[in-house]
């Protein structure tokens, strides 16, 4: 099996503690979470982190998954399976449950942290497109305190992140739950990256789409944004017509590089298809929803 | 790095390099050879144990994560001539051919049997999906845990520390 | 014949397996266990090229590097004449390379050091000065006139052809091609794909040199046969050779050559006088030791118009990559038995002709749940009949059924020259459709069709060839392939039996248990079985190629006949009798016409030991050796339904219906499991694996992210297996072999029910493995829209 090189290995007990042990080691410290992501590139060589500073003792501070006043709060060290296991997320933010179903497996589920597949910035990791799709930000927090960066604007490129080498992500906040939700991907086995996966959330006035946002992973150098297909569905009533322009726009607004996975145009055929599909779904959802609640009354 | 881990009910201490694998700790330090590994990149969970009571790949948690935590193995599943019952579902229903995916699988359907005494199928089928199996075609892996959860009793013998 | 016992389990039984307890408490023994004192560990430096000169190689700073013991290069090893190694196939293999390096991932130098991690480590200290030379990584190029000749090291090599091989009647096949009122041909690729075991392949060496014997525990299917290949080429006495091959966790063909990490451990161990372990990565197992198929075929079939056929031909080119470490039962087989092409069918007459190339991808190919290329051939066979059916507008089914060869001529003489052991074709297919109610599944795919949605149903039906073999047929480096079995019984009436093949996961401990049991008249429990030592077991070639059964099952029933003998005297001898008087019954023997006169063989083992007839030897045991007469021919009849994702391309296995005869089944139980998982690679090959390279040689998925196989989630809910019965009739227990049955029979079944899916589009064929992107690219190619 192949193992990692040697580095310096260091606790962190606070969060504190890890911002002064980061300012201390400089750019080539790594934090390490759930290590799910950043073992394996040690073990293959292709990273090689002097310092690494483990921060799981943290999950007093860091592992949560809460909504207090509409806004949903996951602290960094929230796992995985928390995420997918948390009521709140199954009621009122589903495509992140979606997407967790999707990612690994649930043993990597158990170590892997939300902190860490935004900090990570792979650009077909599933987690950030669900959050983009939620029109979520992050706290990140560093020797002068506290700032939170809008989760779209969070990955500069492949791997790399607005994140400063002395900052540390908190947090992960929804501002308001969305009405209907829905994540899809598709994948070449059971836990694979994504070939292409997208999330939408939809915030319903009535019948028509007052807003909604798109978050895509697998098809470009970042997370992505489609901001011109969910202008095509912003004040419209939902159908599937209006789908198939917006899901348009969105293979447009893609980028996908040529892998294993398949070819730019297959890629992006893949979000004009997917983008249809998970508004099928999160309008039924938004209505469901709604159908449910006056049933309650 | 001076480390303390409770193993299988055990407390184990070692020095350790801080990179050494939790696998590899448990694997060449202790001695508890039951924890396979099959891949270098946390796909095939040959190397499951449970850390804190939790199923997790050994070959991607640092040795030195699991300072100060419990671990336990296939090693400690069961004690002496008694077997769990998931162990004896494994037997009854030819869960196994090679044996090497063996005690990955599990120490995964230890857990989930632990959380849900009754899985459905599908989640029997997706509670697996991180454990490769090159051998059986699963079915008969499934059937397995199925039979345990038939035999409804607990699922670990608990051992003494 | 099977008989009852009183107690335990017998042959035929659904027995539990022997092994299982072992393996479920996680106290099996597989070769990365072993530890011994003093140990040291290995890695090795390989080629980030797939081809380049070596100008130079410096490992002075991982010599320097405080925990490493040795750094071993080709260099090294060619002053005591090993740096290179014979192969199967007869070619040779660079152990450390000297000159060149021929594929991305060759070994270059071999590191010796205290632990596992420093060795790695130490690797990053070597430096190679590569000179990178024109790659060839696609098959067809390795002929081109300008290409590099990859194996410059042999004087003779001019090109990079292997071997040109024909088989068959050329003659009669062309006419029957001219008379044919229909012949098609459909060109079709096997992909490369891997065998990718659960255990990667391993050693330990530990040579002893107060004894002066080197034990090698070593990940092997072959344990005998690598001991006297050991012992050739290393020049070690045979005796001071002991290789032990423990719990293996699978092989499926990956642990039957000798690697270059095996030689690597044993020199290592002898210069050190240490014990010293290799175990590859994941990512070394699939970039290096062993890949399998990589056949590019072109299939034809020549038939009348009511769809009988009259004649097949096929040409193949056979990509071996860098060395020709074919698996290859004998140098008259460089295709191994691809030769059992016209397969199940009644074919008059038939052709094939290959030409085998070198290329700058890992060697082999290997047979991977394979008798030596009966899965490219059957394939082949399967795909191009479907391609018949379509030109004929028949029923796929009704096309096999008109074809199949009559159970009334069995044993079949094939114009192929092979002698079929007994089948009835029509009645495994007949079984197939039951199961699968295939009327109603073509009502069900009329409806999916008029709903727009993307449904197929693909039959595949074939026979197999397995047991390798007789003697006057095959050979492994000269040594006659038979397999033998020990018996030995103790005083208390229980046995050991010790066997030449070799366990990788089959269950042998069990079911050669469950042989003697039915011999014998004792419980299976009461049998131990013991394998894979060369200094405690009898000499055996091994496990591959379906051959446990049919040759050290064989041998199993052989030599607990002969020890029934024996027993019959001692028997007559405690019954007073004489031996013509008495009859074998129900386990035990009993004097004619007066039952209540027997002796069970506990009591005769007892007597064998403490009241031996005056002329006979003490004990009660023996040994025989086999020669199959004839290969084995299971068959099967396979009936695969998908569902496409015509937005993503996806396909979904819905059923698969596997009927097998394999002949008598010792343990169905067994026999269902190797079934299954058989069918789970086999829907792995047609689906997603392949191991793929850039034009620069560079390996694109070494690793369990992007090599796929199948997980829980790809697999269809249930295996529909079933079964037909048709003992082998010369096999002594009608057994046949069935654990590469499935492997064989299942890609062309999916591959079959996805072209049905998609054939009212127009399309004929597609090569595997059939990933989503490929199907999306068929699907827009030929019109089919995503809503």
């Amino acid at each position: 099996m192949q193992v990692p090189a040697q580095f310096d290995y260091e606790v962190a007990a606070s969060v504190e503690e890890a911002i002064e042990l980061l300012q201390r080691h400089g750019p080539e410290a790594r934090l390490l979470a759930g290590g799910h992501s950043l073992i394996p590139m040690m073990k293959l060589r292709l990273a090689f982190p002097e310092v690494l500073i483990d921060i799981h003792e943290l999950d007093g501070e860091l592992r949560y998954v809460r909504e207090e006043d509409g806004v949903l709060r996951v602290g960094a060290l929230a796992r995985h399976r928390d995420l997918l296991e948390s009521p709140q997320v199954r009621g009122h933010y589903t495509l992140l449950a979606d997407a967790e179903k999707f990612i690994a497996d649930p043993l990597v589920r158990n170590m892997g942290t939300v902190g860490g597949s935004f900090a990570h910035a792979d650009p077909s990791e599933d987690l950030p497109a669900a959050f983009v799709a939620l029109g979520a930000e992050v706290v990140v927090r560093g020797p002068g305190g506290e700032r939170t960066i809008a989760v779209e604007d969070l990955a500069l490129g492949p791997f790399e992140t607005a994140i400063e080498p002395d900052e540390i992500l908190t947090e992960a906040r929804v501002p308001r739950a969305p009405q209907g939700s829905s994540y899809f991907k598709v994948e070449r086995r059971a836990g694979d990256y994504a070939s292409a996966a997208l999330g939408v959330a939809l915030w319903m006035n009535g019948e028509e789409i007052e807003d909604t946002r798109i978050g895509m992973c697998g098809v470009g150098s970042t997370t992505l944004r489609a901001r011109e297909a969910e202008e095509a569905l912003r004040g419209h009533s939902p159908d599937e017509e209006l789908y198939k322009r917006a899901a348009e726009r969105a293979a447009e607004e893609c980028d996908p590089p040529d892998d294993v996975r398949g070819t730019p145009e297959y890629k992006r055929d893949l979000v004009r298809v997917l983008v249809v599909r998970a508004m099928e779904q999160a309008v039924g959802r938004a209505r469901g929803a709604e159908d449910r609640t006056a049933d309650g009354r | 790095m001076r480390i303390q881990v409770d193993v299988n009910g055990e407390s184990r201490e070692a020095d350790v390099e801080p990179r050494l694998l939790l696998v590899h700790f448990i694997r060449d330090t202790l001695g508890l050879t039951g924890t396979h590994w099959g891949c270098d990149t946390s796909n095939c969970g040959a190397c499951t144990v449970h850390l804190d009571g939790e199923p997790v790949k050994s070959c991607t948690v640092l040795a030195v994560r699991a300072n100060g935590h419990e671990v336990t193995t296939i090693e400690a599943v069961s004690s002496g001539a008694d077997l769990s019952l998931l162990q004896k579902g494994f037997r009854e229903e030819h869960g196994l051919q090679c044996g090497f995916c063996t005690p990955g699988m599990i120490m995964t359907a230890t857990a989930l049997l632990e959380r849900t005494p009754r899985p459905s199928e599908d989640e029997i089928r997706e509670a697996i999906s991180g454990n490769l199996c090159r051998c059986t075609g699963y079915q008969y892996i499934i059937k397995s845990i199925e039979w345990a959860a038939k035999h409804n009793a607990p699922t670990r013998v608990e051992v003494m520390p | 014949m099977a008989v009852e016992t009183r107690q335990g389990h017998t042959f035929g039984d659904r027995m539990p397996r022997k092994e299982d307890g072992r393996f479920i408490r996680g106290k099996g023994k597989y070769v990365d266990d072993v530890q011994l004192p003093g140990m040291l560990h290995s890695a090795i430096l390989r080629s980030p090229f797939a081809h380049a000169r070596i100008n130079g190689i410096d490992v002075s700073a991982a010599l320097e590097h405080p925990k490493v013991r040795a750094v071993i290069t080709g260099k090294d090893l060619e002053e005591q004449g090993l740096a290179w190694m014979p192969t199967i196939a007869g070619d040779t293999q660079a152990v450390l390379a000297t000159d060149k390096v021929r594929f991305q991932g060759q070994e270059v130098a071999f590191v010796v050091a205290d632990d596992r991690y420093s060795a790695q480590d130490a690797l990053e200290l070597i430096e190679v000065d590569y000179e990178p030379l024109p790659v060839i990584v696609e098959t067809p190029k390795a002929l081109e006139p300008d290409a590099p000749v990859i194996r410059d090291d042999k004087a003779e090599q001019t090109n990079n052809v292997i071997f040109e091989w024909d088989h068959g009647d050329k003659e009669a096949t062309e006419r029957a091609f001219q008379e044919a009122d229909v012949t098609v041909k459909q060109e079709m690729i096997y992909p490369r794909v891997h065998p990718a075991p659960m255990e990667t392949c391993g050693a330990v060496a530990d040579y002893d040199v107060g004894t002066e014997k080197m034990t090698i525990w070593m990940t092997s299917q072959a344990p005998h046969a690598h001991r006297t290949l050991a012992a050739i080429v290393t020049g070690l006495p045979e005796q001071q050779i002991r290789i032990i091959s423990p719990d293996i966790g699978g092989g499926f063909g990956n642990k039957v050559p000798i690697y270059p990490g095996y030689v690597c451990v044993a020199v290592a161990s002898l210069v050190l006088g240490r014990p010293v372990k290799w175990m590859e990565s994941r990512a070394e197992n699939l970039m290096s030791t062993s890949f399998a198929r990589d056949y590019h075929m072109v299939g034809e079939i020549a038939a009348n118009k009511d769809g009988n056929i009259l004649g097949v031909r096929v040409d193949v080119l056979s990509d071996h990559g860098a060395f020709n470490a074919h698996a290859q039962p004998g140098d008259i087989w460089p295709m191994g038995f691809f030769a059992i092409f016209p397969s199940c069918y009644d074919a008059p007459a038939a052709y094939a002709e290959a030409t085998g190339i070198y290329s700058n991808k890992a060697p082999g190919g290997i047979a991977y749940r394979c008798s030596f290329r009966v899965t490219e051939a059957i394939y082949l066979m399967e795909r191009t009949m479907d391609v018949l059916a379509d030109e004929l507008c028949m029923d796929p089914v009704e096309l096999r059924r008109k074809n199949l060869i009559p159970a009334e001529k069995q044993p079949y003489e094939s114009v192929m020259g092979w002698t079929y052991d007994g089948g009835d074709y029509h009645a495994a297919l007949d079984e197939a459709l039951r199961i699968a109610d295939y009327p109603a599944l073509l009502e069900e795919q009329k409806e999916a069709r008029e709903q727009g949605r993307i449904m197929g149903i693909g039959v595949s039906t074939f026979t197999e060839i397995v047991g390798a073999g007789p003697k006057k047929k095959c050979h492994i480096a000269g040594l006659e392939m038979f397999d033998s079995a020990e018996l030995r019984f103790h005083p208390t009436g229980k046995a050991v039996l010790k066997i030449g093949v070799q366990s990788q996961g089959q269950g042998h401990e069990t079911t050669f248990a469950q042989i003697v049991a039915g011999e014998l008249g004792i419980p299976a429990e009461d049998v131990e079985v013991h394998h894979g030592d060369t200094d405690h077991t009898p000499y055996g070639l091994g496990t591959y190629g379906s051959r446990s059964t049919p040759v050290g099952g064989a041998a199993t029933a052989v030599v607990s006949r002969k020890v029934r003998e024996k027993a019959k005297k001692i028997a007559a001898h405690l019954l007073e009798a004489a031996e013509g008087d008495l009859e074998w019954e129900n386990g035990g023997f009993q004097v004619k016409g007066s039952p209540s006169q027997r002796k069970e063989m506990a009591e005769i083992a007892f007597a064998a030991y403490t009241n031996t007839p005056p002329d006979e030897e003490a004990g009660l045991e023996g040994v025989a050796y086999y020669d199959p007469p004839e290969m084995t021919y299971p068959f099967g009849a396979y009936v695969c339904v998908v569902e496409i994702d015509k937005g993503t391309g996806q396909v979904e296995v819905k059923r698969f219906i596997a009927v097998d005869d394999c002949g008598v089944r010792i343990n169905p139980m067994i026999v269902e499991g190797q079934i299954h998982g058989g069918l789970a690679q086999g829907i792995g090959t047609a689906l997603m694996e392949v191991i793929q390279f850039d034009e620069e040689g560079n390996h694109l998925n070494s690793n369990f992210m992007d090599y796929l196989i199948p997980t829980s989630m790809e697999v269809p809910k249930r295996w529909e297996t079933g079964e037909t019965v048709t003992p082998s009739t010369h096999h002594p227990l009608g057994a046949r072999g069935v654990a590469e049955s499935p492997t064989v029979g299942s890609p062309a079944a999916v591959v079959n029910a996805v072209v049905d899916a998609l054939s009212p589009y127009g399309v004929r064929h597609v090569d595997m493995p059939l990933t989503p992107s490929k199907i999306w690219k068929v699907l827009r190619e030929n019109g089919v829209e995503p809503f």
